[in-house]
């Protein structure tokens, strides 16, 4: 694997793992939850990377995640 | 300036509620109820002559010294086990205590040597002080019958002698041993004349169970124990009061000195958080300050292959601020960051977090705290609304309940261990949740009631386990949580905990604890009396880290043990000034004070204050930091005192990362591992070298007092300062104390500190502001910070790191009490005779399985790496369990640990690797690899020196 390909799994790796942690409060709640916690803690550059990892098709994103990234997409292009 | 000494009043203190009046010799003074008659007196002013008595122990009575006559009582008693009571009338001094005194005194010097001149305790011997008291002028008895006087010093310990020719059997050391330390290491062996003191079963002080607090020494009257610094310097002349930069306890000491030279570190009776007691390191572990590998000149080169050329301070920095705006115009502004530095201080601290937001003009400023205690921070702040101990260390002498989870304060918090087990000595019961047997588990008059010895990587399971049984036999407080909680989200909680899978036979299925032990801890902490909670990295370092605090936090909650003495969360904090980091806006994403750039009101204060426009991005965490310079758009960075190659997990990958960055700027003490991917290399100066302040565990503020003049020629906040100036961002502070008042301008919880007030005080527990102008000692008092104090679900999510076939076993890393952190400092002192290198605990039936013998080399391996080091077999682990410590760069566990971190966070999981162990002869090629490097960059700083 690249070390590009690396890092995109490894950012993946932790928007899911975000997800995952805040799935016991419910769907909704989570998606808000997960895209609040990147927005929060993540970096422009990092959250940049895994929007442009979600718009060439987002593999290995959990459903969760991937709602909350797309909120997080449509929040930057505003 | 002047020696320090504190008012030795004989026997400690009684609190009390009703006073009697007595006199002594005339005097009339009043004392809480069951103070003894010696303390009254010195009260009143007057000095009994003493030699077994010593404030800080109990009385024991043995000398006869200290004899008074009492009117209206027969013969003479001692003054010192004696209490005072209504209307007693007490004589100190006449003719009759003046010939038994004298006798006495007579008796001890028969068998004394007379070389008082070349004593090494001449002038600071209270034996000579007694006879000069009680006027002693001859001695009847010769030398002639049987003595001491020939009996051979214990030498064995680096750090002290043990010459029992001048002891007096007064057995203060031996209480010493037993009540300020709680070791029991010390014995009185024989009868009358012939008892001695003895360490352990008559064994050297090095090879007994000695944990070289000094407690003895301070506590001995005579020369008798003594610091071996003082037989070779002399006593000192002068001391001044200053905070130990280990760990964070933040124990007070006196820096005893002769001119600029420290004779010996005492530990101060007044200071707040260790009350007159220290650890080996504090107290010993000083002498890196002068080491001979210490780098004093500045240092450049061009590439980390080329050798270090030596250069002035101007070039050092000119050069490191030119590369630092070269990287920002050839990749933007966030090409850059720095890292703050829990060894440093407050005003360090914040200077760094100062450059970083100003100076570099990005947020990408991080600290080791991320390594260790970020969790606390989500944690704690998510729950209570601050980032924060609740309680101050006194709180643990009016707790029932003391749960230690995750902690090992005998060897990570020493001094406060200390304070724990005199309360739990006196009857708390204490729970340990811990994978390993900790020593505090079974100690000399302690055992834990309950031992939960859970599967490393299972904490969230357990303690929400905890909390089910909690709720379900209805042990919860309901009255506490409907006043300060938000009931709704209990309720839900509630009904979360309830679920089958935290019962407690679901919770020993993944974490191997047997679901009565469970519940018997569960119904202990919930209806023992003051229930408080210590934890420490065992609970953060794991991928739920953040979870288990805020599970912890859950607990605290729902038994109503919060707010008041005796109970909360407290975080052993690693590090001296982890805490302090922490508040000083050291996180990417947060201001001083924990406040969230996000924030405009806040960004504002500091745009103001700064003359700057605060970014209003989180920026990156250290570990990000390093995926970016692997990816490009990271090129350098500006680190003080840290060694993240060394303290960080996967260590390929880091230091791949600074490798890619073209320039590393290191400002430490020594050329630690990072800086062998360094390209300027700033020398640091030690706390000896500086003013400013420390935070502690429980929140306390203490300065740090300059003792010598800095060797490397500034104090590491003038270094931040000159590089800020390079960088054409004025700084023009004159002292820390004015970096303490610009902090204190723009951060709520901070606006009545001051170094003056700190002068006053001795310390302040933040907040302090209006509302509480003299500290917080105990936090949430009525009210939570964020008001409502709120229930999290926390549900158990399984680490990703599985064992399997090929690492069939769970690695857990730890620290033990003579060896601190990356050992940087402790492995150049002597401390080195009691933890040469790191070893690997490993249960007798996993040795066996694997042919491995105790002291075998080993080797241990992961996904991520290997090493190779000793095994030591202990039944201390769990089958399945290892652990080892990672003070040693040649050993370096975290080429092994995984890159698996806390999801909240990023906070390492070091707590929980997947492993196989074998036996080897030879080490890792890596190690050979590195030893090979390591030597080379050290002989690459070589021509410089
Ligand atoms: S140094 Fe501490 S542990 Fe050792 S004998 Fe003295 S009091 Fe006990
Ligand atoms: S070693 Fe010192 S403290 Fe201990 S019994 Fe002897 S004189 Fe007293
Ligand atoms: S307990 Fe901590 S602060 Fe106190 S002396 Fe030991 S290392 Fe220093
Ligand atoms: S001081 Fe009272 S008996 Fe020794």
């Amino acid at each position: 694997m690249s070390a590009s390909a690396a890092y995109d799994e490894k950012l993946v790796y932790m928007a899911n793992q975000i997800a995952r942690n805040f799935s016991i409060h419910g769907e909704e709640k989570a998606v808000a939850s997960t895209l609040d916690h990147i927005r929060m803690f993540w970096d422009p550059r990092m959250r940049a990377r895994i929007l442009d990892h979600l718009r060439a098709g987002g593999v290995g994103l959990e459903p969760t995640t991937r709602r909350a990234l797309e909120l997080l997409s449509l929040a930057a292009t505003e | 300036m002047k020696l320090y000494n504190e008012s030795d009043h004989g026997t400690p203190a009684k609190k009390a509620t009703s006073e009697v009046k007595l006199s002594v010799d005339g005097r009339v003074v009043s004392v809480p109820a069951g103070t003894s008659v010696m303390r009254a007196a010195a009260i009143a002013g007057i000095g009994v002559p003493k030699l077994c008595a010593t404030e800080s122990l109990e009385a024991f009575g043995s000398c006869r010294m200290c004899l008074v006559e009492i009117e209206g009582r027969n013969g003479t008693p001692a003054s010192c086990t004696t209490p005072a009571a209504e209307g007693m009338v007490v004589h100190t001094q006449n003719e009759r205590l003046k010939k038994l005194r004298r006798g006495v005194m007579e008796l001890y010097i028969s068998d004394h040597p007379l070389d008082c001149l070349t004593c090494s305790a001449n002038g600071d011997c209270e034996l000579q002080d007694m006879a000069g008291a009680v006027g002693l002028r001859e001695v009847r008895y010769g030398y002639d019958g049987e003595n001491h006087l020939k009996a051979k010093k214990d030498e064995s310990n680096p750090y002290f002698t043990f010459d029992p020719s001048k002891c007096i059997v007064c057995s203060r050391c031996v209480r010493a041993c037993d009540e300020t330390q709680g070791t029991l290491a010390l014995t009185i062996q024989g009868r009358g004349f012939g008892s001695t003191v003895s360490a352990s079963q008559n064994q050297s002080f090095l090879e007994s169970e000695c944990v070289s607090c000094g407690a003895c020494i301070k506590a001995c009257p005579t020369a008798t124990l003594m610091e071996k610094s003082v037989i070779d310097i002399g006593l000192p002349e002068h001391s001044v009061i200053t905070t130990c930069a280990y760990c964070g306890v933040g124990c007070t000491f006196k820096a005893e000195m002769r001119g600029e030279e420290v004779v010996r570190m005492v530990p101060f009776d007044d200071g707040k958080a260790n009350q007159g007691h220290s650890c080996v390191k504090g107290r010993f572990a000083w002498g890196y300050t002068t080491h001979k590998e210490r780098v004093l000149k500045p240092m450049i080169r061009a590439k980390v292959t080329d050798p270090w050329q030596e250069v002035s301070w101007e070039r050092a920095i000119t050069h490191a601020a030119s590369e630092i705006r070269r990287l920002q115009e050839a990749h933007g502004r966030g090409a850059v960051g720095g890292i703050t530095s829990s060894r440093c201080t407050n005003e360090e601290t914040f200077l760094v977090q100062k450059l970083v937001r100003a100076a570099f003009g990005n947020n990408n400023v991080d600290t080791c705290a991320r390594v260790c205690h970020s969790p606390t921070g989500y944690g704690l702040k998510t729950t209570f609304g601050t980032s924060a101990g609740t309680q101050d260390f006194e709180s643990v002498e009016h707790a029932d309940v003391i749960m230690v989870i995750g902690a090992n304060p005998t060897d990570g918090h020493p001094v406060f261990a200390s304070r724990m087990k005199r309360r739990l000595r006196a009857g708390a019961k204490l729970i340990v949740i811990d994978p390993r047997r900790i020593d505090l588990v079974r100690t000399p008059h302690v055992e834990a009631s309950h031992h939960l010895a859970l599967q490393p990587g299972t904490n969230v399971a357990v303690l929400t386990g905890l909390a089910h049984v909690i709720v379900s036999e209805g042990l919860a407080n309901e009255a506490f949580i409907r006043e300060r909680c938000d009931f709704d989200e209990y309720l839900q909680w509630a009904e979360f905990v309830k679920r089958p899978e935290y019962s407690p036979e679901a919770v020993e299925k993944v974490s191997g604890v047997p679901a009565e032990t469970l519940r018997g801890a569960a119904r202990l902490y919930a209806s023992g009396g003051n229930g408080a909670i210590y934890y420490g990295l065992g609970v953060t370092e794991h991928s739920q880290g953040s979870t288990a605090v805020m599970a912890i936090a859950n607990l605290a909650m729902a038994t109503g043990n919060l707010g008041r003495p005796g109970v909360g969360v407290n975080p052993l904090r690693g590090q001296n000034n982890v805490q302090g980091s922490c508040d000083m806006g050291s996180f990417p994403h947060e201001l001083v004070g924990y406040r969230h750039v996000s924030d405009a009101a806040v960004r504002a204060i500091f745009d103001k204050a700064w003359g700057v426009k605060v970014d209003p991005e989180p920026g990156l965490r250290i570990s990000n930091m390093i995926d970016s310079a692997l990816e490009g758009s990271f090129k350098g960075i500006y680190i003080q005192g840290e060694d993240i190659l060394q303290s960080d997990p996967n260590t390929k990958h880091i230091a791949a990362g600074l490798g890619a960055m073209e320039c590393v700027i290191v400002h430490d003490l020594f050329l630690n591992e990072t800086a062998s991917y360094a390209h300027v290399f700033l020398p640091g100066s030690t706390f000896l070298e500086k003013d400013g302040t420390f935070t502690n565990a429980e929140r306390r503020i203490q300065l740090v007092r300059k003792v010598m003049t800095p060797r490397n020629g500034y104090a590491d906040w003038e270094i931040t300062q000159l590089l800020s100036n390079a960088l054409g961002y004025p700084m023009h502070y004159a002292h820390p104390s004015e970096i303490m008042d610009e902090i204190a301008r723009t951060t709520p919880t901070f606006t009545g500190v001051s170094f003056d007030k700190l002068d006053r005080l001795g310390s302040i527990q933040w907040p302090c502001n209006d509302r509480a102008p003299e500290g917080t000692p105990v936090m949430h008092v009525g009210s939570f910070v964020r008001g409502k104090g709120r229930f999290v679900l926390t549900e158990f999510v399984p680490t990703d790191e599985k064992t399997g076939p090929r690492f069939p076993l769970l690695l857990t890393t730890g620290r033990i009490l003579t060896q601190y952190n990356v050992g940087a400092q402790t492995r150049r002192t002597a401390n080195e005779v009691w933890h040469p290198e790191d070893r690997l605990e490993i249960h007798p039936f996993d040795a066996e399985e694997r042919g491995v013998k105790d002291g075998d080399w080993v080797k241990l391996a992961s996904r991520s790496g290997e090493t190779t080091l000793r095994a030591q077999v202990t039944d201390r682990v769990a089958p399945g369990v290892v652990y080892t410590t990672f003070h040693h760069p040649s050993t370096q566990a975290n080429v092994v640990t995984s890159e698996y971190a806390d999801w909240a966070t990023s906070c390492p999981e070091y707590k929980v690797t997947a492993v196989q162990v074998s036996p080897t002869r030879e080490p890792a090629e890596w190690q050979t690899q590195y030893a090979r490097m390591s030597a080379d960059q050290r002989k690459l700083a070589e021509p410089s020196k």
